[in-house]
């Protein structure tokens, strides 16, 4: 049978719940702007009077006053937006357990079934939304989760698009290449180069070709022009099989060298690491993504022979990976740890014959004493010596602070 | 305007809430006279959602809202 396939993005979804809760903003330019003395001062999201000043998602509050002098900036309140995705959530359950999340502010809803009008459904859900939580929402309907996305983005805000076989080819085609799933700033470029502008020109490419330029990518980036995706929608209790934890943050100042960014590696490891444990994971592979203050960024990974979620192990797999592959050019301005090839910390571990399996053992269960304690006093109640010499540094607590993280398609 | 308010409310063997009366101030205690209609919405004039109750008030519509685990109502002034 034919899928039916919803995708709902929750209209500047940040500014819209601001601007419910504060009627007397709710004319004005408002844009949602992260914390400036805690330099992470760039605007997260804007209302539509914003939009209209040319004010955009990640340029700094400074910029965007220069564009608008009268814009009105608050700050985020994420409490406030996790609440009003849980209840997006609970209104989409009404009509399906098909029901997965995208971030805090779209979901695809499949709700395949006989005689099913997705349009209607959609409309209905629109309505609904608005009503019942006073945001707004814009629908896509397709066959497809790739098109259904592309459908929310299509008309905005407040609106419904059905995407159908008989007419992909009119609506999706021409859009440029970088409002597909997948491409990024690189893979367009890429594309553009081989003169590569719409989703239709990518489409149109043999998949051969696509894999010759992005290996097995070329595939999936094939299947999506077209049409061709079959990945199905999760079930919503499916939606927290975690893939990786990690954590990353702007530092309060420029990191300038290697003790700078021990301090930071560790506080970070330390949350992935209690993450891990509270979850029930150990993980294998480690990345850390740096990112200087010319705001040139990479990542490096690194997999493990085996299984950990010690923090102390974790740390020291990150700065081994910084140390090889940073040559401070420049000063650091971010710095992001995570760990990704999980498994279930119940697995049994493997003893070796020259008993470091028992220092293993050891240090797990330094690991769980320590959080224990942290969990009773808070998270600066035991530490290690390296955080005390730099409080204003390592002061952050990314455990604890709000974690909102882009997930992955796949 | 958004007035975030002291409620009386009784909750029954189900765990459903039915609100009784408003503690405006110390002198003043609006009762409510009968639930009319209880349903999740939003209020653009006060500023939030949650489910809200249509109440009967000395013979007066009004909208009280439970957001979470508190409870408003769109005030003019200061009177409901």
């Amino acid at each position: 049978m034919e899928r039916t396939i919803l995708h709902s993005d929750c209209n500047s979804f940040y500014a819209s719940v601001e601007c419910l809760h504060r009627p007397e903003i709710r004319d004005r330019p408002v844009a949602v702007g992260g914390d400036v003395e805690q330099r992470h001062g760039i605007i997260l999201a804007k209302n539509d009077h914003a939009k209209r000043y040319g004010i955009k998602t990640g340029e700094a509050l400074w910029q965007a006053r220069q564009k608008c002098p009268d814009l009105v900036i608050v700050p985020p309140r994420f409490e406030d937006y996790k609440r009003f995705s849980r209840l997006c959530h609970q209104i989409y359950l009404d009509y399906s357990d098909r029901v997965e999340p995208y971030g805090l502010d779209e979901c695809w809803i499949e709700v395949t079934a006989k005689g099913v009008n997705g349009v209607q459904l959609a409309q209905e859900i629109r309505c609904r939304i608005k009503e019942e939580l006073g945001i707004t929402v814009s629908i896509g309907v397709s066959y497809n989760k790739i098109f259904a996305k592309l459908g929310s983005d299509y008309k905005k805000p407040d609106a419904v698009t059905e995407i159908r076989r008989d007419n992909f080819k009119e609506l999706v085609w021409p859009l440029p290449v970088g409002d597909l799933l997948y491409v990024g700033r690189a893979t367009q470029r890429k594309l553009e180069s081989y003169c590569k502008h719409t989703i239709g020109d990518l489409a149109g490419t043999p998949e051969k070709t696509l894999k010759g330029w992005f290996g097995k990518w070329g595939s999936v980036l094939h299947a999506f022009a077209n049409g061709f995706d079959s990945t199905p929608v999760a079930r919503y209790e499916d939606h927290e099989d975690v893939k990786s934890i990690g954590n990353s943050t702007t530092t309060p100042r420029d990191l300038e060298n290697k003790e700078d960014v021990k301090i930071i590696m560790y506080v970070l490891a330390d949350s992935v690491a209690r993450r891990l444990r509270e979850q029930g994971f150990k993980g294998r592979t480690v990345s850390i993504a740096v990112r200087d203050n010319q705001l040139s960024s990479f990542t490096r990974q690194h997999t493990l022979s085996r299984y950990t979620n010690i923090t102390a192990e974790i740390a020291q797999i990150g700065m081994d990976l910084f140390e090889r592959h940073y040559y401070w050019q420049k000063p650091i301005r971010s710095l992001g740890i995570s760990i990704s090839d999980l498994v279930s910390d119940s697995a049994p571990l493997q003893l070796d014959l020259f008993g470091s399996g028992q220092e293993q053992l050891r240090r797990e269960r330094l690991d769980t004493t320590v959080d224990g304690l942290k969990r009773r006093f808070g998270t600066n109640a035991v530490r290690p010596a390296v955080l005390l010499q730099d409080p204003e540094l390592s002061g952050c607590d990314p455990k604890r602070d709000h974690t909102i993280h882009p997930v992955g398609y796949f | 305007m958004k007035k975030y308010v002291d409620m009386i409310v009784r909750y029954t063997e189900e765990g459903q809430i039915i609100p009784l009366a408003i503690r405006w101030s110390p002198e003043l205690l609006y009762e409510i006279d009968k639930v009319l209609d209880v349903r999740q919405a939003a209020s653009l004039k006060a500023g939030g959602t949650g489910i809200r109750y249509l109440c009967r008030i000395k013979g007066r519509e009004r909208y009280i809202w439970l957001e979470e685990d508190k409870w408003f109502v769109d005030a003019k002034e200061d009177r409901i």
